[in-house]
């Protein structure tokens, strides 16, 4: 055990630090389906692998080793696993994979890489090799980064087919025939001479005795049954009546309940509080006093949340209480001052280019937000004699179990880890710590299952956030209207640090980082000397993965920069981009077709205005057109267009789905999103003063989603990155005044 | 303090502090948990059930305030779960994460009781509840195909 895990957190500080060059040849490549005893059983259930199971009446369940956020892993990755199988979708369930090796996610620790994603030398293929190879051996069963369909793509189908293979094998033997002679359609395997068939459910059993094939043949794409199609979602009709299951929902009759209040300086203490007052309170159990926070348990939660807000707590200020705001911009200033940065693109020699006269600068910024995810952070746990049990919606349940178990001086196998439902994600639940909060309170109260839950402003207020980045821009345009050189320099905390240091917390962490450049960094546009360089801030402000991460704020720089520079050519801003996308025909087929299906070039009413932004992430191309106009002082967006390149599509209607959704939630940063820091403490508390797009701010959005075949992308975060930019964009067309920060303001006379 | 009060059809007569907010009745006494908590302040309508067939936010609004009063939560919205909101929510395939759905949904039969065909407008000035998943847009079609079925 012990070996295992030091030899995780090596090979983590490898991949974290770009990837060093181990673990060639040390690792056994992953068995991609595993065996059935992975995946628990009931009834009258088989397992023909670990990734299915077929029951007697032909129902196929699916184990989805992701988790459901909204995003569609329910239903996009079953539709990989029934498309193979040739079952019809009413036929098919889902279920909660458990955790287990063969359920590691590599491509996000592939997409790690600091080289070009379109770079295919042998350097970078090298790289990402050696990164797969090092994901499979860490097998970390993580939800993010636009992942999921990347990764399952392969040993889903494959899963699927192998399981076909077997079915049909099964078969021959039954009907003493030869396996060739049989296929598998709509659930059952015929035998197109004799007409005879045999359900899926009728053999399944007898197929899980045989050895499975070791290559099997997928299904061509001009046949596929599911792929391509919009297969309603298996998690949406409980999500109608009141019976999905939460992790806030987790509910027993005998269950405690557990508030909190941290300290609210960061990185403060707690003073002096008086623990006997609160357990007078109505209702209320227990308290506890942390280092650094109070904690009430009641009978309900509102027992122990209101037993702690009638109560004095002091507070002590830590290293921390003359954090504010404005000094972490100006630490971020003195960085972009330094140029010293890690160069995390160096093409040509851009700063050589930009010694001269003619240069156009522009420095640009964003704020911390929030994640705000609608179900408040909650864990319930129980501890006993035998171990603990945890139910927690979370995106990382490998790392969330041992992280107990090391905490509780146990082994991982004895602490059984439930992943229900998450009331939202967007990187907020990959983090610890409401499950460490709840592991110490259950620890109080042997045997006792409790649930923590914050309230919306400890949510807010203690979240980790999207850090706050400053990002500066130096360019020269030559005769043509073309880039000539490109210097772009970003400052900001380091994201993936802060993540896996909380995560691996005894991994010594260094190097750089691929989210801090990545969508400033290997742009599409075609410059012949280009640098990216970036340089860590530190920061009081815990950081975290927030909905696309550096492509969140990094798409907005370059994307208004790019515009800033077409202005200054008098070009068209698509025709700009055009005229540097030569070379890269899916951008340009996507941008051409955002320009005609917003009809770019169609006059437009007074006090209106069109913007354009075009950006890749996790594989996948995403154009957007906003169409704005200023509406009693406010920005109101009408329409957005969209159109996304993300290659072989499983779901289109998933996709459309979550191109609304990265829409609204990259539209609420844009206008709203600005958590403030002062004297050390955030200053935002709930929705009234952490605002979100409602109902009446809801444009129509139009998708248009790109069959061009390629390998797939990602869906669940390439929506939110280009929305800010093409607003911004639009609304400097509108105003005729370039903001160069977020969120964006009506009035653009008060700007400063 | 003894409080009575109708929970979809069923009687219950509860013990519990007259200042506790219903949504916590329902949670954490009944363990009716399709009813969610957001924000505490009444600014999200994640807590939305119909008191008297009234949609009302419940995070803030005492037990003591509902005594005598018949209340319908998403579990009870339709015996069925067929309700032609719940229909259309499938339709048009609304959820994404789910978690505002119960009280989107409440908030919608009520906006249909008092708009049988609510227009736009309508819509807007009523459904002010907070989905982060920002599926704004399915709701308003999922209330208009609702709204034409129930017609």
């Amino acid at each position: 055990m012990k070996f295992a895990s030091s030899r995780r957190r090596f090979l983590l500080a490898g991949a974290t630090a770009g990837g060093l060059l181990l673990g060639y040849g040390l690792f056994k490549p992953r068995d991609l389906l595993g065996t059935g005893n992975v995946f628990p059983v009931s009834g009258d259930e088989v397992a023909l692998n670990a990734w299915l199971k077929i029951d007697n009446d032909g129902i196929l369940t699916v184990a989805v080793p992701r988790a459901e956020m909204g995003q569609g892993v329910y239903t996009a990755l079953p539709m990989l696993v029934a498309e193979e199988l040739d079952i019809a979708w009413e036929n098919v369930r889902v279920e909660q994979a458990p955790i287990a090796s063969v359920y590691g996610n590599i491509v996000t620790l592939v997409d790690s890489s600091l080289f070009d994603t379109h770079d295919h030398g042998w350097l970078a293929g090298g790289m990402r090799w050696t990164l797969a190879r090092s994901a499979r051996a860490l097998a970390v069963q993580v939800t993010g980064g636009s992942s999921s369909v990347r990764d399952a793509w392969l040993p889903m189908r494959t899963a699927g087919a192998t399981a076909r293979d077997m079915l049909i094998r099964a078969a021959a033997v039954r009907l003493d025939v030869a396996p060739e002679a049989l296929s598998a359609r709509d659930g059952m395997v015929v035998d197109s001479e004799s007409g005879r068939s045999l359900a899926y459910g009728t053999i399944a059993a007898e197929a899980a005795l045989l050895p499975p094939a070791t290559q099997v043949t997928l299904r061509p794409s001009a046949s596929y049954r599911h792929l391509g199609k919009p297969r309603p979602r298996l998690d949406i009709p409980a999500k109608t009546n009141g019976s999905a299951e939460f992790g806030i929902d987790i509910h027993d009759e005998n269950m405690l309940f557990a508030a909190i209040r941290h300290a609210p300086v960061l990185g403060g203490q707690i003073g002096d509080v008086d623990l006997a007052a609160i357990e007078a309170r109505s209702g209320v159990v227990k308290a506890l006093r942390m280092d650094d926070a109070v904690v009430a348990i009641g009978k309900t939660w509102w027992h122990a949340e209101n037993s702690l807000r009638q109560t004095q707590i002091e507070f002590i200020d830590g290293p921390y209480a003359s954090a504010s705001s404005a000094s972490m911009a100006a630490a971020c200033a003195k960085a972009l001052d330094a140029n010293d940065g890690f160069g995390h693109e160096n093409k040509g020699d851009a700063l050589a280019q930009l010694g001269a006269a003619d240069v156009i600068r522009a420095d640009y910024q964003v704020p911390l937000l929030a994640h705000a995810c609608l179900e408040p952070m909650n864990c319930t746990v129980r501890i006993d004699a035998g171990g603990a049990e945890i139910w927690c919606g979370n995106q990382a349940p490998d790392i969330l179990r041992k992280l107990a178990a090391d905490h509780l001086g146990i082994d991982a196998e004895n602490v059984v880890f439930h992943s229900p439902l998450l009331g939202g994600g967007f990187g907020r639940r990959a983090e610890p710590d409401a499950m460490m909060r709840a592991l110490k309170i259950a620890a109080t109260l042997r045997g006792q299952t409790v649930k923590l839950v914050y309230s919306r402003e400890e949510d807010i207020q203690h979240d980790m956030y999207r850090p706050a980045v400053a990002s500066r821009f130096a360019a020269r345009l030559d005769a043509n209207g073309r880039i000539s050189a490109w210097h772009n320099h970003i400052a900001s905390p380091s994201v993936t640090q802060a993540v896996v240091g909380r995560m691996f917390p005894s991994l010594p962490l260094g190097g750089p980082d691929k989210t801090n450049a990545e969508g400033a960094a290997f742009l599409p546009y075609d410059v012949p000397h280009r640098r990216v360089e970036h340089t860590p801030v530190p920061s009081p402000v815990p950081v975290g993965f927030w909905r696309s991460v550096g492509h969140s704020y990094n798409a907005f720089f370059s994307e208004c920069f790019i515009d800033e520079l077409a202005t200054a050519c008098a070009t068209d801003p698509i025709e700009f981009r055009l005229r540097h996308l030569q070379e890269r025909p899916r951008e340009r087929q996507v941008l051409t077709l955002a320009r005609n299906l917003s009809d770019w070039s169609a006059p437009l009413a007074e006090n209106r205005a069109r913007g354009v932004a075009l950006h890749e992430s996790y594989g996948s191309i995403v154009a957007q057109v906003a169409e704005i106009s200023l509406v009693d002082g406010r920005i109101k967006i009408h329409r957005v267009v969209c159109v996304i390149d993300c290659g072989q599509v499983v779901n289109p209607d998933i996709v459309i789905a979550q191109m609304e959704s990265g829409i609204v939630y990259g539209l609420t940063a844009a206008l709203y999103g600005d958590v403030k820091v002062a004297d050390g403490r955030i200053q935002q508390w709930n929705f009234p003063d952490y605002r979100m797009l409602s109902m009446d701010e809801m444009p129509v959005i139009q998708t248009h989603v790109v069959e061009s075949g390629a390998a797939p992308g990602g869906a669940g975060e390439p929506g939110t990155p280009p929305i800010a930019p093409a607003v911004a964009n639009a609304l400097a067309n509108l105003q005729g005044v370039r903001q160069r920060r977020l969120p964006l303001k009506s009035e653009s006379h008060k700007l400063t | 303090m003894i409080i009575t009060f109708q929970v979809n059809g069923e009687r219950h007569e509860l013990d519990v502090d007259a200042d506790m907010p219903v949504l916590w009745v329902l949670r954490d006494v009944l363990g009716l948990t399709g009813t969610k908590f957001g924000c505490g302040v009444a600014a999200c309508g994640a807590c939305t059930v119909h008191v008297d067939g009234r949609a009302v936010r419940t995070c803030l609004l005492p037990v003591s305030a509902v005594a005598g009063t018949s209340i319908t939560t998403i579990e009870g919205l339709d015996p069925e779960h067929a309700h032609p909101l719940q229909k259309a929510w499938v339709e048009h395939q609304v959820p994404q994460c789910g978690y505002c759905q119960s009280g989107m949904i409440m908030a919608a039969a009520a906006l249909l009781r008092e708009h049988p065909q609510p227009s736009d407008d309508e819509i807007d000035r009523n459904m002010t509840n907070i989905c982060r998943c920002g599926t704004y847009q399915r709701v308003r079609l999922a209330i208009h195909t609702a709204a034409r079925d129930a017609s």
